[in-house]
């Protein structure tokens, strides 16, 4: 596998009094033909480090290579990367064709060569009809597909987006979302896609890096980050997440024995490079776990909310010990709650969906 | 009941306030241009409608030649005026901030604030000193006065539509492999050109109707239309002057409506 983008121990501050660190010494390896998603709150320093790639911003410190090559030379129009903007950035003197056309333009491509990769594009984003129209004529959704087709038709390595959906209603969101995954697939590009919505990043990411603060907090899978988050931040961030104290026992490579406040042990995973003893916190999802008998359950507690939500119902718990527990069960025929609120439930979940949290 | 906020346009006597302003500003205007087509040859006394004194002003030999001086000074001042503009804009807006910038802002802006009759004055010295040593009298020191005083008026609006452009799209063009002169004129300079055109017609206007650097700096000969009506002043007042009145009232009400529609046009 090749890497497209390297980046180490990337920096950028911002100078004033004080200054502000955006980007705080990022390490980052990006595989050619992935899906990448740099997914954090506004301010964590997801933005600066894609205007970087772009070459709209330069590093303080650190280094930052595509495909081998330094970066941080080449002015943005020396480089083989096309960004999809927030604000689509269409330009509006010109029609949709002639702002596709753009970037062929500008590296001087023949005009057969142009007319003929901007038919390509405009049918790929299944713009045809509205090739002749002017930017300003078209709907939000459109002008997204045009920013896009405009982006690919340089056939960049590297196609930056940086939040091209936050724009859209809620239907035509989830339909970029398939659209955009399958244009990557069809095309083989990099993508490195800008959001600070967990689902959206879950969704369409080959892998995700999760920053907050100015550096990156986990790299991994969906799967991964969702299933085993490193740390409290990866955790509350994505997805919702119960937080119980514990104290592990013994461990082995990537296990833990551990005892619940309740005094009732099971086993979690570890994180690479955390605590392997002492008090520890443990990261358990709603869906992970279920309502027993009181007897049954390693932890005990009583049901303070139950809220229906359509697909599921959430069912919000006080631990005997205080703290807050919330359960999520799916609503299908066979399964039906049998406690009511202010009843006592025991609480229990398989061996290892329980995650030790490295903070 | 629905609580009011303090609204002007209730308070006693404010209508007959407005009426009185309009008055006091549009009836000597009104007069004006009723009088421009007298048929006597006085310009207070009604005899009747003609328009001779638009063909006699047509006619008239030092109307036409200061016409044709006001107009080539107004051309040449109002293009250098708006290139200088155009490029003291874009040092002003997309440039990294620089110490100093806002002395430099009030320095372009300086016809606005020092009092004309003073730049007169120092323009008439200046060119005074520079008329000996090369002997040159030519049209040359009314083309350079009326560039500078027309500037700011051109430098104005340019700026306010570079201020108001989206800096991304620039971005993007830098993004799609164009190079900073093709961002200038491929994104910049088209969408740039309702704010060039209404600078130049402002600084146009602005030339045309100047009279106070104008007298002060002109050689003998070299009357403008405006200095030229200020001469007939001393001699005997004609309807002539409210044609010739009227027809840069025209043009003047022609460009700004230009200037209003130009600023207007988004995108």
């Amino acid at each position: 596998m090749t890497t497209a983008i390297s980046a180490r121990s990337l920096r950028k501050v911002y100078p004033g009094t004080p200054p502000v660190e955006a980007l705080a010494g990022a390490d980052l390896d990006i595989q050619d033909n992935e899906f990448f998603t740099l997914l954090g709150p506004s301010g964590c320093g997801k933005t600066t480090l894609l205007r970087m790639i772009a070459g709209f911003e330069h590093p303080t410190s650190g280094s930052l290579d595509m495909f081998g090559a330094s970066l941080l030379d080449l002015p943005p129009y020396k480089r083989p990367i096309n960004t999809v903007f927030q604000s689509y950035a269409l330009f509006p003197h010109l029609t949709v064709s002639q702002n596709i056309a753009f970037g062929l333009e500008m590296l001087g491509k023949p005009k057969t060569e142009i007319k003929e990769t901007v038919a390509q594009m405009v049918d790929l984003v299944q713009m045809s009809e509205l090739a002749d129209r002017q930017t300003g004529q078209i709907s939000g959704g459109q002008q997204q597909r045009v920013a896009l087709a405009r982006a690919l038709a340089p056939k960049p390595r590297v196609l930056l987006l940086d939040e091209p959906l936050s724009a859209l209603d809620f239907k035509l969101r989830k339909e970029m979302q398939l659209e955009l995954k399958r244009l990557q697939t069809e095309t083989g590009i990099t993508f490195i896609f800008v959001t600070h919505d967990q689902e959206e990043a879950l969704t369409m990411s080959d892998r995700i890096a999760v920053m907050n603060a100015g550096s990156i907090r986990q790299i991994g899978a969906p799967r991964d980050i969702y299933d085993h988050p490193a740390e409290r931040f990866v955790a509350d961030f994505i997805g919702d997440t119960n937080f119980l104290s514990a104290q592990i026992t013994s461990s082995n490579a990537d296990r833990a024995r551990v005892d619940l406040s309740s005094g009732e042990s099971t086993s979690a995973r570890l994180p690479e490079g955390g605590a392997r003893d002492g008090q520890v916190t443990l990261a358990i999802r709603p869906e992970h776990a279920k309502l027993v008998m009181p007897d049954d359950g390693l932890l005990r507690g009583t049901l303070e909310n139950i809220v229906y939500f359509g697909t599921d119902t959430h069912i919000h718990l006080r631990l005997t010990d205080g703290t807050p527990f919330t359960l999520r069960q799916q609503n299908n025929s066979e399964t039906e709650l049998q406690f009511a609120k202010g009843d006592t439930a025991g609480i229990r979940f398989a061996p290892d969906v329980a995650q030790v949290l490295k903070d | 009941m629905a609580r009011q906020g303090f609204n002007i346009r209730k308070q006693t006597g404010f209508s007959q306030i407005a009426i009185a302003c309009f008055v006091m500003l549009y009836m000597p205007i009104i007069l004006l241009v009723v009088y421009s087509f007298n048929a006597g040859t006085s310009i207070a006394i009604w005899e009747g409608f003609s328009w001779r004194w638009y063909v006699s002003a047509w006619a008239n030999d030092q109307v036409q030649e200061a016409t044709v001086r006001s107009l080539i000074i107004a051309v040449w001042a109002s293009a250098i005026a708006t290139t200088v503009a155009v490029l003291a804009a874009l040092a002003t807006t997309r440039t990294p901030k620089f110490k100093g910038q806002t002395a430099v802002f009030a320095m372009i802006n300086q016809p606005l604030m020092v009092p004309e009759i003073v730049t007169a004055v120092a323009l008439l010295i200046f060119f005074a000193m520079i008329k000996v040593a090369t002997g040159y009298t030519g049209l040359l020191y009314l083309i350079v006065a009326h560039s500078a005083f027309c500037i700011p008026f051109a430098y104005l609006p340019i700026r306010a539509r570079l201020q108001g452009m989206d800096l991304s799209l620039e971005q993007a063009a830098a993004d799609l492999y164009a190079s900073p002169f093709k961002v200038f004129t491929r994104i910049t300079l088209p969408q740039l050109w309702p704010g060039i055109a209404a600078g130049a017609m402002l600084a146009f206007v602005i030339s045309l109707d100047d009279v106070v650097i104008t007298e002060f700096v002109k050689s003998a000969g070299q009357d403008t239309l405006p200095t030229y009506m200020l001469g007939q002043l001393r001699r005997v007042m004609t309807p002539e002057i409210n044609a010739i009145s009227t027809v840069l009232l025209a043009i003047s009400v022609t460009m700004v409506i230009a200037f209003t529609v130009l600023t207007k046009v988004r995108n």
